[in-house]
């Protein structure tokens, strides 16, 4: 029997993975093959897709991107046996783009069949628990704490610390809540995990249960998402019926169990504390900070949040030691960051590797420069309240401090590619308008400010008193940095600011003019 | 395709009693009322400050403040074009123009026939593949002329 594998990820079912499966099925019914079609997440590769993987004795060969019209004449070509033909890559896991990487988190993902626990054990999984219960509480802490994890949804608060903040809370209902309200656009890699290794996050979260006293999760999970819902759903119910999640977690007395919740297309809600109003059944609206949720989080219970990629990172700590992990990257950032490839970008795609790889590598080299074939122009790093950095920055190497030193911010991983065509004043306002549409509305300087901002633009972009409006602008974002009550006012000056001191010419006004006001 | 049931209170006070009990339970709650009806109206609002307990104001609070939440429902179908950084990046503005030219309507609005309702959505996390939309519930990525007029058409099928 040969074995295909065809992602089900929404990035490949997005350019018709489902009609290349089905296309597969119906031939190999046809021709009498004795074929089985495991369907799997995605490498990351996504210009590839959909790629079609074989099982060889040489390793699974791929062939991508693969219409379901091509299929008849690749498995005539003798793909079944991985022969050679022109949509042929090789062997996926040598290939180059595929090769360089450090896969840590993403180390299943595209590989195995996200629903089956019996895969996700044959390659790995479930190590970090066992080794986390034999561990107990303090020794999860110590390795977390070890290894120098930083929380990946952006704000890079150590993991370590926070989850101790909470295990010293006094014994009582507890929870670990997953932040999977992946809004930011030019990231996917939570998506990915959640849609290609699901049991590796739901590990992490019943790693954290443990190690503070949780007896309950929630992963509060975008709308947009609904792919992921349903891996999610299928992936939990399969740890529960095997005896990962529920009351005597592989009968080790722990006990620890989760759900998924919907978002509902709010944007604010990627915010920890708007999150958890959101999860109690309020608006989305920003709590003022302290209390911190480790103390008040959830229901007013201590409360773990993190990012889908932090707690996907634990099961692996857990099984390798923490500083098996911390010996990747440089400087405090440790480990590996997933990085997202999007845009305007020829490789488009989900690239992990240790911290220190500069933004030029990552632009020109491995993502290829723009899909469109013209100069890149500005790149916007992490998400629509990350600054826009222009070529002369590219080597900034990708470390949290290094990005915030050159008035930037690494967010979640994503890099959005622009080439030549871009307005920059456009996406100044854009900026402006996204925030004045998803504002919770409760502090004043994000949500008047916003408004006054987009006015700004608009007049600045009209040519109206130019030059004092620039400076009002200026004022504005000052303000709004220094004033919100969360993230979303407050980063929202880093896109307008950087495409201001960047692409001073987009806007009318002169570099000179912007070095004599610093 | 999504057909959607006439409102009742009767069926509405049901699946409010099916989600109630979770903690939590109003956004489960108001799920599962646009699932059923494709919006949750405002007759719905003392129906589940009732069942939680809760006053009317934080349930119409509520219901506002989310986008995903409708006041009446769409067309048969929903077409979600993304508009956010990656697809501006990748030529989404022009598909958003041609989009609502060849359906004649603006974002947010539905066709007269009520076959498709046009939306813009942020981010649908197929940036790798910008531009990016979304039917219902089916994902499209790597967006041309040819393949939104192809999606257009079946949108309106």
């Amino acid at each position: 029997m040969t074995r295909i594998y065809i992602s089900r990820d929404s990035g490949a079912l997005c350019v018709g993975a489902e009609a290349v499966a089905k296309k597969f099925r119906d031939e190999a019914k046809e021709r009498g093959l004795d074929v089985e079609i495991v369907r799997t997440g995605s490498r990351g590769m996504y210009w590839l897709e959909p790629l079609v993987e074989v099982e060889t004795p040489e390793g699974r060969v791929g062939y991508g991107p693969v219409t379901a019209s091509k299929v008849g004449d690749l498995i005539e070509a003798g793909m079944l046996d991985g022969k050679p033909h022109e949509k042929c890559i090789g062997v996926v896991d040598e290939y180059p783009w595929f090769k360089n990487q450090t896969r840590l988190t993403f180390a299943r993902c595209g590989i195995i069949d996200p629903r089956s626990v019996a895969d996700y054990q044959a390659h790995g999984g479930y190590e970090g628990l066992k080794k986390a219960i034999a561990a107990g509480p303090k020794g999860i802490l110590e390795e977390v704490l070890a290894s120098g994890l930083r929380g990946r949804g952006g704000a890079g608060f150590p993991t370590g610390i926070k989850w101790r903040t909470v295990a010293e809370t006094p014994p009582q209902q507890k929870y670990i809540v997953c932040n999977a309200d992946e809004g930011d656009s030019g990231t996917f890699a939570d998506r990915m995990v959640m849609e290609g290794d699901p049991l590796e996050l739901i590990e992490g979260m019943t790693i954290a249960g443990i190690a503070v006293g949780a007896t309950y999760g929630y992963i509060y999970l975008r709308s947009e998402y609904p792919h992921a819902f349903e891996t999610l759903n299928i992936a939990i119910e399969e740890a529960r019926k095997a005896g990962f999640l529920g009351d005597d977690i592989m009968g080790s007395g722990y006990a620890y169990d989760m759900e998924v919740r919907l978002g509902a297309g709010a944007y604010v809600c990627g915010e920890e504390t708007s999150l958890l109003d959101s999860l109690e059944g309020k608006r989305g609206e920003v709590r003022a900070k302290p209390p911190l949720p480790a103390h008040v989080g959830l229901f007013g219970q201590p409360t773990i949040i993190n990012n889908v990629l932090s707690l996907a990172a634990v099961p692996l700590i857990l099984d390798k030691g923490g500083e098996y992990y911390r010996d990747f990257g440089m400087g405090k950032s440790r480990g590996t960051m997933p990085i997202q490839l999007a845009g305007n970008i020829k490789h488009g795609g989900l690239y992990e590797t240790a911290f220190g790889i500069t933004l030029g590598e990552l632009v020109d080299d491995i993502g290829g420069g723009t899909y469109s074939g013209r100069p890149v122009r500005a790149v916007q790093v992490g998400g629509p309240l990350g600054a826009y950095f222009p070529r002369a920055l590219f080597d900034t190497p990708f470390d949290y401090e290094a990005f915030t030193a050159a008035n930037g911010l690494i967010g979640h991983g994503g890099i959005v590619v622009f080439d030549d065509t871009v307005d920059m004043a456009q996406q100044a306002r854009f900026a402006m308008e996204f925030c004045a549409v998803e504002s919770c509305g409760k502090c004043t300087p994000c949500r008047i400010g916003s408004a006054r901002g987009v006015e700004l633009m608009d007049k600045i972009m009209a040519d109206q008193d130019r030059e004092s409006n620039l400076a009002v602008l200026e004022d504005l974002c000052e303000t709004m940095k220094w004033g919100s009550l969360c993230a979303l006012g407050g980063f929202t000056p880093y896109p307008v600011m950087s495409a201001l001191t960047h692409f001073p010419e987009d806007f009318g006004a002169t570099k000179k003019r912007l070095e004599a006001a610093e | 395709m999504p057909r959607h049931e006439p409102w009742t209170p009767e069926r509405a006070s049901e699946i409010i009693a099916q989600h109630q009990h979770q903690k939590g339970a109003t956004l489960p709650i108001l799920h599962a009322l646009q699932d059923a009806f494709g919006c949750v109206p405002l007759a719905a609002e003392p129906l589940i400050a009732n069942a939680l307990n809760i006053s009317r104001a934080e349930v119409h609070g509520c219901v506002t403040f989310y986008h995903d939440f409708k006041r009446e429902p769409g067309g048969r179908r929903t077409l979600k074009l993304c508009l956010a950084e990656s697809c501006q990046a990748s030529g989404g503005r022009a598909l958003e123009k041609r989009a609502c030219e060849k359906l004649g309507v603006d974002m947010g609005g539905t066709t007269a026939d009520r076959r498709v309702t046009l939306e813009p959505v942020y981010c649908l996390g197929l940036c790798h593949s910008s531009p990016a939309a979304m039917l219902d519930h089916e994902v499209y990525g790597a967006l041309d002329e040819e393949r939104l007029d192809e999606l257009l058409r079946e949108a309106q099928s």
